[in-house]
């Protein structure tokens, strides 16, 4: 098909537009609606991977004219890490939707309205490839999660959700102004106006233009991510959205900066990007978030908030992964990146679970589940498991190759990174405790286990986990030339200089 | 092919039927399973081993490539040597005794099931661990076997102190892994391979320097894993968990995962002169410094527990002097008389309705004959007395040592000495004498002695397995002679122990109060575990708590931060208010204003223009 993309794009949209003539009143409707609406998005998103040719790089290309005045297009396309992203977004999108049926009770149509375009937007960013079509979708993201917060939220929701705005909408303004130095350079070197990446690859921008630019980009990215320090919007922002905004926000949204340092930072700025003073403050503030958003997860009173934290934690693997400039640490951060969505997003969701029956987030409210909830309990535990890198689970798989990634890099950084893994286990394992183990008292003596529908949130997530740890090789064979095609860019002659098989050197190794 | 992934398979079966279904299942199809499980692994081991026939090299079967992130393959590969052979005999055989004992003892404590889930996933975890054919599957096995270790430490998770005992093995167990995985990625970087039969043939090319860092790393990992010092704080506590899994997991199979682990590693130690030393001295260190808290414990599992952890640190002295089929030859002989006395005390226990504590026994040797008589087989086997199990390992270990360095055979009696004291002070306190509770002892069930049985005649006559020569083709025999004056002082040693145990506890009961009270000070720091726990929770605990709460999240992230943020905020804001004073509204104000701006721009430009012209 030629508009798989597009289809895949815009059938929350269209799902969106026939819920805004549904009637308010039958709440039911609604919900069956929404669900609906989101599972066919995760359906015709499934050829995706069918059709997937890994020995190409963007696939499923869809070209049409947008504002040609200004050379820009509507130009869409994924290769192997855009589509794990997607296939990300589809899935959790479907799963945030499905989470929410009893937990969100008022103002239903706005509520499903915000998550069906937040979707919209997420595809959109993570099959651009123009960069104003980018920021387009990048800032339509914002705005359905400013109002989710806002109006679904805890008590502090306001002050979160402005935080969360401020934050985020300076950081892409730089990252716009970015853009447009980069636009102008290329409009001035080929005399051809154009937003398109493939064009704007071959700029050459003079040394100290193109270290502002990577700045300017850093700021937009790395707020999202967050990286320290631009990450204290994230624990409020986490602990008052709803929880399936949570979920989203953590699965897949911190995921856009991430990917934007893949697609955008490295392939359009190799020069400053392998600069050593620019990757020593990479990894040093990867380092400081993986070691800091551990240590703060271990003071937490809040639970939805220690979770919150300890994303800080493992967004600092992904973004050491990519500036460890080499295929491990890459390919080790795509796949962490769909790892954290797995667990991140199952440890919110199981924090949505008890809060929906005791409406608090205290830990210290809790205590003695496992014997009431036995089968939450297990949910839970496999969970921490995954998220805290338990072999053979998913977060195993990435991390260890990050490691590997960041080793060939240096010592020190490996090093210090792993120091993670042990505080990971301290503060999970803790929170277990806390929340599981002992008695139960009166307040949770009668709390209900999982229903079907919970059940059904959760089968898939732990299922994907298992699957990444036990068979993690198709992953890495669909990421293997995304992946090489950038370390190629960043560093050329990586390959041969390390006397590997180049991915690349069968089929034509051009971007378009 | 000899179908090797059934081996560990078959209990993951057993774990996934009880998991899933044992709630709903009678106590009998859960027994059922659960032991059928491990006696059918423990059936195609031997099938196995015998249709493997004499193994001079390592049988393999590759299953499919697990995962591969750039040159690195890492394959779902099995293997069995004769090292191999040793561990997956006594996994499954000591495992299979165990499960049947934990049949009657845990029968009548509530999540029979789940109990026995939990022990199946171990057995599965600790069969990957030994047969995995690289690094990375043995780290699966180690971590699985960490978590189940958890699960059971915790196993009664209404308490507070058995929850926080299994918190504590993960974490500690963490830190030793944290070094353990370091050591994989410089063997990645070193070799380009996690495969045992890719690194090992070519540790003998590679620079010591490496070599050592490895060693030292791997042993990091396994100082964590088999309770050595400065890590084995974890394994007192882990005695929480039912009596069972103490006599599995925490004696049995997989605190000797570390030791595994360096035996295998055996070609790097080799060439790297300075870990293999380390390991000497962590070893020994460890066997001497937790035999004297033995000394002076009165919880009878507490007692064994630092037993456990002194003749793990036996085994890393063998491994450290070089003799690695000494050090695995004791790993064999101290599962057997160790399961033994962990399970003789678990029936104890049984039979005293819960009670630890040695002051309050007494007298049981009549009362509870079948217990007392298979435990004294543990209890001359541990005390080196000849010719039981514990003595041919045990001496094989001295010889080593002595022909490694001669000191080091003499803290090593000493430390043998203190062994067969504590544990005879154990047995003449809980057997001998008057009874001191209030209990109405009756002995356990067959279902619960004939495994003891089992284990108390592999503990007399296991020494007669010639685990070392079993092993030569992997580990060359050291040339140390046999020295008859070597063997003699250690067997004195050990007599001595007993000896003075009796004179203290059986001939002269007030003198073990006397020698306490002359002691003072000295006592008090063994009677106290010399404060380790205390010292860590001061040096490290305590301060990453406090750091992390007061100095990163409230002062970094609440104060400096968003301090920042929260000011540029007040400055624009404060900005703001200063200019909304200039809107009065007020026309002639803004007049005053327009004029003000005009000469101040014809003034700026007359500035700037000067300055061009």
């Amino acid at each position: 098909m030629d508009h798989l993309l597009s289809i895949v794009l815009f059938t929350p949209l269209l799902g969106l537009l026939v819920l805004l003539f549904l009637p308010s009143s039958n709440k039911n409707l609604i919900r069956w609606w929404a669900n609906l609406a989101s599972f066919a998005g995760l359906l015709v998103s499934i050829p995706l991977i069918t059709g997937f040719d890994r020995t190409k790089d963007f696939q499923f290309v869809e070209t049409a004219a947008w504002i040609p005045s200004i050379g820009a297009s509507y130009h869409l396309g994924i290769d192997g890490i855009g589509l794990v992203l997607v296939i990300l977004t589809t899935l959790l999108g479907f799963l945030s939707i499905l989470s929410s049926w009893t937990a969100i009770e008022d103002r239903l149509k706005e509520y499903y309205a915000f998550f069906l375009l937040q979707q919209v937007g997420m595809l959109g960013v993570f099959m651009a490839l123009d960069f104003l079509l980018f920021f387009v979708f990048w800032e339509t993201v914002l705005v359905p999660m400013y109002f989710i917060i806002a109006i679904w939220g805890g008590q502090r929701r306001a002050y979160a959700a402005i935080k969360f705005m401020i934050y985020t909408l300076i950081g892409s303004v730089l990252m716009l102004l970015g853009i447009l130095a980069l636009y102008f350079y290329h409009q001035s070197q080929f005399q051809v106006l154009s937003f398109d990446i493939a064009d704007l690859m071959k700029t050459n921008l003079p040394a100290g233009v193109g270290w502002w630019v990577f700045w300017a980009f850093f700021l937009g990215f790395a707020v999202k991510v967050p990286m320290f320090p631009f990450h204290t919007w994230l624990p409020d922002a986490h602990t008052e959205a709803p929880t399936a905004g949570s979920v989203i926000l953590a699965s897949v949204l911190l995921k856009m900066g991430t990917y934007g340092f893949l697609r955008f930072s490295l392939p359009l700025l190799p020069d400053t990007s392998r600069n050593p003073q620019v990757v020593n403050i990479m990894a040093v503030l990867s380092i400081i978030g993986i070691i800091y958003g551990a240590l703060a997860c271990l003071m937490q009173k809040d639970w939805k908030k220690l979770v919150a934290y300890s994303s800080v934690s493992h967004l600092g693997y992904c973004t050491l992964g990519i500036f460890s400039l080499n295929p491990a640490g890459i390919a080790g951060s795509v796949i962490q990146q769909i790892n954290h969505g797995i667990s991140t997003g199952m440890l919110f969701l199981i924090v949505g679970i008890v809060y929906e029956r005791r409406h608090t987030r205290e830990i210290a409210e809790y205590g003695g589940l496992f014997k009431v909830m036995p089968v939450f309990s297990m949910v839970f535990l496999i969970a921490a498991l995954s998220s805290m890198g338990m072999p053979p689970l998913n977060g195993f798989i990435g991390e260890f190759t990050i490691l590997q990634g960041a080793y060939q890099m240096s010592f020190n950084w490996a090093l210090w990174s792993a120091v993670g893994i042990a505080l990971g286990a301290a503060y999970l394992l803790w929170l277990f405790q806390r929340t599981m183990l002992g008695e139960a008292s009166e307040k949770n003596g009668k709390l209900l286990d999982l229903s079907p529908r919970e059940i059904a949130v959760f089968a898939p997530l732990i299922l994907a986990a298992f699957w990444i740890g036990l068979h993690p090789k198709p992953m890495f064979q669909v990421l293997e030339r995304p992946v090489a095609q950038i370390v190629e860019r960043v560093r050329p002659g990586y390959f041969a200089e390390h006397k590997l098989a180049s991915p690349l050197t069968t089929p034509a190794a051009s971007l378009r | 092919m000899q179908h090797l992934w059934l081996i560990p398979v078959l209990p993951l079966l057993g774990f996934l039927l009880n998991g899933l279904f044992g709630r709903r299942l009678a106590k009998g199809a859960v027994t059922a399973i659960a032991l059928g499980s491990v006696l059918l692994s423990f059936a195609w081991v031997v099938k196995t081993l015998v249709g493997l026939g004499a193994l001079e090299t390592a049988y393999i079967e590759r299953y499919f490539t697990w995962f591969q992130s750039g040159d690195l393959r890492v394959g779902a590969d099995l293997s069995v040597d004769r090292l191999t052979a040793v561990m997956l005999l006594v996994v499954t055989g000591v495992g299979s005794l165990i499960h049947i004992y934990a049949v009657g003892y845990m029968t009548h404590e509530g999540g029979y099931y789940r109990f026995f889930a939990y022990l199946n996933l171990f057995m599965f975890f600790m069969l990957v661990l030994v047969l995995g054919a690289n690094f990375l599957l043995l780290f699966v096995g180690w971590e699985g076997v960490g978590l189940c270790s958890y699960l059971l430490i915790g196993f009664y998770f209404l308490k507070k102190s058995a929850t926080d005992a299994g918190k504590k093995a993960f974490i500690v167990n963490r830190i030793g892994d944290f070094g353990f995985s370091l050591a994989m990625l410089l063997i990645v970087i070193t070799f380009g391979s996690l495969d045992f039969g890719a690194v090992f043939p070519a540790a003998a090319s590679k620079p010591e320097s490496t070599l050592t860092l490895i060693g030292l790393l791997l042993l990091l990992g396994a100082c964590g894993k088999s309770a050595q010092a400065p890590l084995y704080v974890w394994l007192p506590d882990a005695m929480e968990g039912p009596t069972p899994v103490s006599a599995l997991i925490h004696a049995a199979t997989m605190v000797t995962a570390g030791v595994y682990m360096v035996a295998r590693s055996s070609a790097i130690y080799l060439h790297a002169h300075a870990a293999q030393e380390m390991v000497a001295y962590i070893g020994l260190g460890t066997a001497v410094f937790a035999a004297t808290i033995g000394l002076a414990q009165n919880d009878i599992k507490k007692v064994f527990a630092y037993s456990t952890v002194s003749q793990l640190g036996y085994m890393f002295l063998g491994l450290g002097a070089g003799a690695f089929s000494a050090g695995i030859f004791h790993l064999v002989t101290h599962a057997f008389f160790k399961a033994l006395l962990f399970l003789g005390a678990g029936s104890v226990i049984h039979a005293l309705e819960g009670e630890q504590d040695l002051r309050h026994m007494g007298g049981l040797r009549t009362r509870i004959p079948v217990t007392f008589w298979t435990l004294a087989c543990a209890w001359v086997a541990i005390a080196g007395i000849p010719p039981f199990a514990g003595f041919h390992s045990k001496d094989a270990i001295l010889l080593a040592a002595h022909h490694h360095a001669p000191w080091m055979y003499w803290v090593g009696v000493l430390t043998a000495a203190m062994t067969a004291f504590y544990v005879s002070r154990a047995m003449f306190l809980a057997f001998f004498g008057e009874p001191r509770g209030h209990h109405h002892p009756h002995e356990s069930p067959p279902v619960m002695t004939a495994p003891l049985a089992v284990l108390a005649l592999l503990s007399l006559a296991g020494g007669f397995l010639d685990v070392p020569k079993f092993l030569e083709p992997l580990f060359p025999l050291s040339e140390g002679a046999h020295d008859f004056a070597l063997v003699a002082i250690s067997v004195v040693a050990g007599l001595a122990g007993i000896g003075l145990a009796a004179l203290f506890y059986v001939v002269k009961p007030g003198l073990a109060d006397a020698v306490a009270n002359a002691l003072g000070g000295l006592y008090t720091l063994v009677y106290n575990k010399y404060f380790v726990d205390e010292l860590y929770d001061a040096a490290v605990v305590r301060p990453v708590e406090t750091g992390s709460r007061e100095a990163l999240w409230k002062g970094v992230d609440a104060g400096l931060i968003d301090g920042a943020a929260n000011g540029v905020a007040s400055i624009a804001r404060a900005t703001g208010g200063l200019l909304r004073l200039i809107q009065s509204g007020n026309i002639r104000s803004y007049a005053t204003w327009v004029v003000f701006g005009s000469i101040l721009v014809l003034v700026a430009i007359g500035l700037v223009g000067g300055g061009a012209r």
